[in-house]
């Protein structure tokens, strides 16, 4: 039984998912091998090489790869696919994009986003926003699976010692072109893998008022920042700060939403936090009914004051 | 050109769901049962194309039980010119659903389908990823702007990070983000409207698909429950919580 870890990275290193990934690969139990597939990664492949628990890497280097599209890398994994009983990808909008391509070619069923394993056939996985954990079994010959990082903690960056393999690259689909891509950029920590988060919902009332409000409180803390749906689509932030079932699944040591109510959307996506706090003022919201600590108030005063206090 | 658009029936966001005492399953029987809000965002994207006379016809098709007859009645009030309903008892998987819609694809020769990037109930996101690569056609899976010109998709998607433009060659899938549109309401006329509308009805073994599911569900548990914490008198109680108790400041 050999795993292959398909290596969510941007040619240069390794994404974090990818290392909650081999985790996940471990747990299942026989050899782990990663596969980058990427353009000019020979630094991405080196530092898969080094994780913890990895015996081999798989590095196919060619322009077809250079822009990620799923394509080129579903194709890519089927080329290599035939020494595996399972294929793991992190359940980003990478992995999302590549796994399910990889089963249909290789007519399996996908088993998404799991939080646990139970043995080499068996998972545990969310379903209906997280109000439910089904363990599902299944009766493929090949498993391919996606992983929610949250659940499965990061693997070391050092102490493996793979070799580093070079695979025949698949050439370009030519079925779908990179145009652009607008990153937002920011000096703060990445969201999924933040300590500490501050998340603001419709109740910031703007976009000034979710910068001037959040901001320095994120300073004082290094944290992430994040939001609501409702404030994405009222447009106070970019739609990458979306927690929830649809957006970004969050597990920090601390979590504290300002202005958010708590539908189960969002706390599919930031239960798990370790601590959370709201600060609303509404009394009922169901936000307090996950919250380990709520502030009942105004945001508006609450938070400067925390900032004041801190 | 044609367009296909695969909409499943789901149980209403609005609903929060049990678990089953015996763990076989959630609670499905009385709750409220809607179109999975990403498609509906798909069919408003279709119809858009073909108020900009982009598409020429759009047609919406759903797998699953019979009632899945109202969510189809649905797309069509909100302006679907025909469906197909896949009609079933067994339980669908996003793979044997790939594989039905392939051959409504074979059928119909659509130069795009639009599904939702994920269905609500079984959160898979996998059926548009899975459908493009069984037809070997390209996919724009999030997303959040589509454009047609002649034969190229130019399609925004939500990634990680912020936002990706790709140009998918046609035919080809895209899949929905939640900003791509907001769907218009159905009105009282174009519902009624809708159930004159073409309703064809296929069962699996006619179009030739195997739909054995190939993950069983051996039990389905309620999450840990979070134990609703306390609420604070003010700033200085919730600080001192925070560096005292929990310790995560
Ligand atoms: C298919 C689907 C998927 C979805 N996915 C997601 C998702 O991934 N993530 C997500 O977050 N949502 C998601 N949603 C949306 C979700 O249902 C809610 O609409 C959304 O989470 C509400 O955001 P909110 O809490 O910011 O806004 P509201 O529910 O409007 O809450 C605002 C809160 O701010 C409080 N407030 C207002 N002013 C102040 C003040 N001055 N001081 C203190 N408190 C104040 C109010 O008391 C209220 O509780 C999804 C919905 C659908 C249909
Ligand atoms: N039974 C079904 N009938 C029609 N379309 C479906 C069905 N199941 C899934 N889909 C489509 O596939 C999308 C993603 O579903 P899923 O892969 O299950 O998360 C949905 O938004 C629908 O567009």
């Amino acid at each position: 039984m050999a795993n292959l870890v398909i290596a969510e990275h941007d040619h240069g290193s390794l994404k974090a998912a990818t290392l909650n990934v081999i985790s996940a690969a471990t747990a299942i139990g026989g050899d782990v091998h990663v596969l980058v597939a990427g353009h000019n990664a020979g630094a991405a492949a080196a530092a898969a090489a080094q994780v913890a628990g990895v015996s081999k890497v798989l590095l196919a280097d060619n322009a077809a790869h250079a822009n990620l599209l799923p394509e080129s890398a579903a194709a890519q994994v089927v080329a290599v696919a035939a020494a595996y009983s399972h294929i793991l990808a992190p359940a980003t909008a990478y992995g999302k994009g590549v796994a399910p391509r990889v089963a249909a070619l290789l007519d399996k069923a996908q088993i998404s986003d799991i939080i646990k394993v139970i043995d080499a056939d068996t998972f545990v996985r969310p379903i209906y926003a997280g109000n439910a954990y089904a363990t599902v079994k299944s009766s493929d010959s090949v498993k391919v699976v996606t992983v929610r990082g949250t659940a499965f903690v990061a693997a070391a960056t050092t102490g493996g010692s793979g070799a580093v393999e070079s695979v025949a690259a698949v050439a370009d689909s030519g079925l779908s072109i990179f145009v652009s891509a607008e990153i937002t950029k920011s000096e703060r920590p990445e969201l999924t893998a933040a300590k500490i988060i501050v998340s603001g919902g419709r109740g910031l009332g703007s976009g000034e008022k979710y910068r001037e409000v959040l901001t320095p409180l994120a300073d004082k803390l290094n944290a992430a920042m994040g939001a609501s749906r409702a404030a994405v689509d009222a447009g106070f932030v970019p739609n990458d700060y979306q927690v929830g079932q649809t957006g970004k699944i969050v597990a920090p040591d601390l979590y504290i939403a300002v202005g958010i109510s708590g539908a189960i959307q969002h706390l599919a996506g930031m239960k798990d936090s370790k601590v959370i706090v709201a600060i609303n003022k509404d009394p009922d919201a169901p936000i307090f009914g996950v919250a380990d600590y709520g502030l009942v108030g105004d945001l508006f005063e609450a938070v400067p004051q925390l900032v004041a206090a801190l | 050109m044609k367009i296909l658009v695969p909409v499943k029936r789901v149980v209403d966001y609005n609903v929060k769901v049990r678990v089953k005492a015996d763990n076989t399953g959630v609670d499905i029987a009385n709750v409220k049962m809607s179109m999975n809000p990403f498609c509906e965002i798909a069919v408003e994207e279709a119809v858009r194309l073909r108020e900009k006379s982009v598409a020429t016809e759009v047609i919406a098709v759903s797998a699953g039980v019979v009632q899945c007859q109202e969510t189809l009645r649905n797309a069509m009030a909100i302006g679907a010119d025909r469906a197909i309903l896949i009609e079933t008892d067994v339980e669908l998987q996003p793979l044997a659903v790939a594989k039905l819609l392939k051959a409504i694809v074979d059928k119909e020769q659509p130069k795009l389908v639009i599904l939702g990037k994920q269905a609500i109930d079984d959160d898979a996101n996998q059926t548009g990823q899975m459908l493009a690569a069984l037809l070997g056609w390209g996919q724009a899976t999030f997303a959040s702007k589509v454009e047609v010109a002649g034969d190229v998709a130019t399609v925004t998607r939500e990634v990680d990070g912020g936002a990706e433009t790709v140009a998918i060659k046609l035919p080809a899938i895209i899949t929905t983000d939640l900003r791509l549109n907001e769907p218009r309401y159905a009105t009282l006329p174009n519902i009624m409207k809708a159930k004159k509308k073409q309703l064809d009805i296929f069962k699996p073994a006619d179009l030739g698909v195997d739909v054995t599911p190939r993950l069983t569900t051996l039990r389905v548990d309620e999450p840990p429950k979070r134990q609703g914490g306390v609420k604070v008198a003010d700033v200085a109680a919730l600080i001192d919580k925070l560096k005292n108790e929990a310790k995560v400041i």
